[in-house]
Formats: structure tokens, sequence, C-alpha cells
């Protein structure tokens, strides 16, 4: 019952953002709306924390499982990569080092240097 | 023996999750990184599929109740974005700042290395926004003369590399503080990256939250621009 009831609530959000996903003629995908429409409704007491607590838990350490079934579907589009298979690859991992390196270190720096000028 | 097993829905589900599982397994008594339970499940799931002659479509159309659930799973990442909202208010601006620099770095680096390296155009914009979840990638491509499944495909390797690298790299660039650490994970990894940052610390997955949201629009509205130098 307990769990019934909160699924209720957060597939309410995700279907709200689809909604305005409809409505709102902007590139921004429907989970974002929800997501942004969950927190606002937090935020203004509409829905307290204890009211999606446990199925948040639940659902947010079910969240990796979601990935290995379209991992594994990688194969099904293998014809796709495998002429430029290397080229792709290569890419996809230097990006994404370098991505998580420059947003990272900015960060740290952005923080650093905050914290002087604050102190 | 596809026959035997029955239609394979559940059979499906029931081999997802046991792969998953035995990653997680794996993970604790193995302590290396490299034994991201996403990678093992990956690699079980395909091998065990070829073996029962189970059509990959087949498992796809079976395994759709996971990709239905991601989306009110992704809703749920409101609440530790909530109880870490003093901080994240504090340091939005920080946030912001070093999401929008990644993301720039993201598209450009991409658009220019694919250049070099001579990919097709069709190729180069289906990896483009590669950094961000396949809700906003997928269509992104397609509209731009891409390939979704391409987009897809990339996404996925993104996200599978990215959680098995964040706490390495993390130590590596000494990344020390939560929020910095977030940040790096959601702007190049998305959801999936999302979710090991959750398992790190509950103010990195928040913070990893707002980067992912972030990066996404960002990558929608920069896009088109990056697109035509390509």
């Amino acid at each position: 019952m307990k769990y019934m009831k909160q699924f209720l609530i957060v597939l309410l959000f995700s279907y709200l953002g689809e909604l305005l996903q409809r409505w709102i003629p902007l590139p921004i995908p429907a989970v974002i709306y929800g997501l942004v429409l969950m927190l606002l409704a937090l935020c203004t007491g509409l829905v307290k924390p204890k009211h999606i607590a446990d199925i948040s838990q639940f659902l947010i350490s079910l969240l990796p499982l979601f990935f290995v079934a379209p991992a594994a579907g990688i194969l099904q589009y293998w014809d796709l990569l495998a002429s430029n298979v290397v080229k792709i690859i290569v890419i996809i991992l230097i990006s994404t080092c370098v991505v998580f390196a420059v947003s990272g270190l900015v960060c740290k720096w952005l923080q650093k240097i905050g914290g002087k000028s604050n102190g | 023996m596809g026959e035997i097993l029955g239609s394979g829905s559940l059979f499906a589900l029931a081999l997802t999750l046991g792969a998953y599982l035995f990653g997680l397994w794996c993970q604790s008594k193995l302590r290396v990184s490299l034994c991201n339970p996403i990678l093992i499940g990956a690699i079980i799931v395909p091998v065990v599929l070829l073996i029962v002659k189970i059509p990959a479509e087949t498992f796809q159309q079976s395994t759709a109740l996971f990709s239905w659930l991601l989306t009110p799973a992704t809703v749920c990442l409101a609440l530790p974005m909530y109880e870490q909202l003093k901080i994240l208010r504090k340091k939005l601006p920080v946030i912001l700042a070093s999401v929008t620099a990644g993301t720039l770095v993201s598209l450009a680096f991409i658009a220019i290395v694919g250049v070099l390296l001579k990919l097709d155009y069709q190729t180069l914009v289906s990896l483009l926004p590669k950094s961000v979840t396949s809700a906003i990638s997928m269509p992104l491509a397609e509209q731009n003369g891409g390939i979704s499944a391409l987009a897809t495909i990339s996404v996925v390797i993104t996200g599978i590399f990215g959680s098995l690298i964040a706490p390495a790299f993390c130590k590596l660039l000494k990344l020390t503080d939560p929020v910095s650490q977030g940040v790096a994970i959601g702007t190049s990894s998305h959801l999936a990256g999302t979710s090991k940052a959750t398992e790190m610390g509950e103010l990195q997955g928040a913070v990893s939250t707002v980067a992912l949201s972030v990066a996404g629009i960002l990558t929608a509205i920069l896009f088109p621009f990056v697109v035509q130098f390509i």
C-alpha cells in the first residue's frame, strides 16, 4: 500500500512532465520537466519527502540496472559501428575523459578562487 | 532452444536482473573497478542470448519494462536534490559555469576530432550529443541527419565508461570535494554516471543530477550551431 501510493505520486509527476513536453515547444525531454516539477512540489511542500522516500530509494537503487538492456542491445546494431568502430570508440572514450576532467577541474578551481575571495 | 524457454519475456527480465546482480556480487567480492555491474551485465546478456538463440529484437521488446521505469526513477532524483538544496543553491553558479565549460568542450572536441579523423557527417552528428541522456541525444541526432540508433549506442558506451572510470578519475585528478565529483560525472556521463554518483554519496548524486539536466538542455540549445561547422 505504502509503495503503491508513493509510486502513484511519482508516476503522476512523470506524466505531468510528458504533458508539459507536449505543450511547450522546447527541445527539453519530458523527464527533465518531471524532475523539475517534483523538485518544485517538494520545495513548496505540496509533496513531503516522506511521501516518496521509500519508492525513491528503491527506484534510484535500480537505475544502473536500466542500462544493462540497452548496453546488451549494442550487438544488435553492430553493423552500424563496424565500418568505423575504432574511430568511434576512440572518440567516445577520449572525449568522455576530457569532459570529465574539464568540468571537474573547472569546478574545483572555481570553488577555490570563490573561497579565497569570500575568506 | 528459444522455444523450450518460452516466448522469452520473463526469461529476458530474469536474465538481465541476474546478470546485473552477478555483476554486483563480483564488484563486492573482487573490489576491482573494472567489475562494473552494468559492464558485466552487458557482456553476459548477449552471450547468453546467443547461446539460447533468442533474437536481440525479442530481447529488447521483453526488457521494455526497464526502459519504461527509467522515467519515474529519474523523476525520483528530485528527492536527493531537495535534500541537498542548501548546498546546491550556494554552489549553483559554480556548477552552472563548470557544466557549461564541460559541455562546450564536449561538443567542440568531438566535432574537431571527428573532422580530423575524416568521419562521415552522419556518424559524427550521431556521436556529437553522446554525453547527454538518450532522451535528448536521440531526437537531436535524428533531426540533424544522424542515426538515432548510433546516437543511443554512443550514449550507452559513454555512460558505462563514465561510471567505470569515475572513482579512479576522481583520485587521479584529485577531485576530492563532492561538488566537483558530481559535476564531472553528471556532465560527462549523464544518467548512467549519475547512478554511480548516487552510490558515492548523496551530495555527489544531487550535483550530478543538476549537471546532467543542465548539460542536456545546453547541448540541445548549442547543437544546431555546432552542426553548421561540420
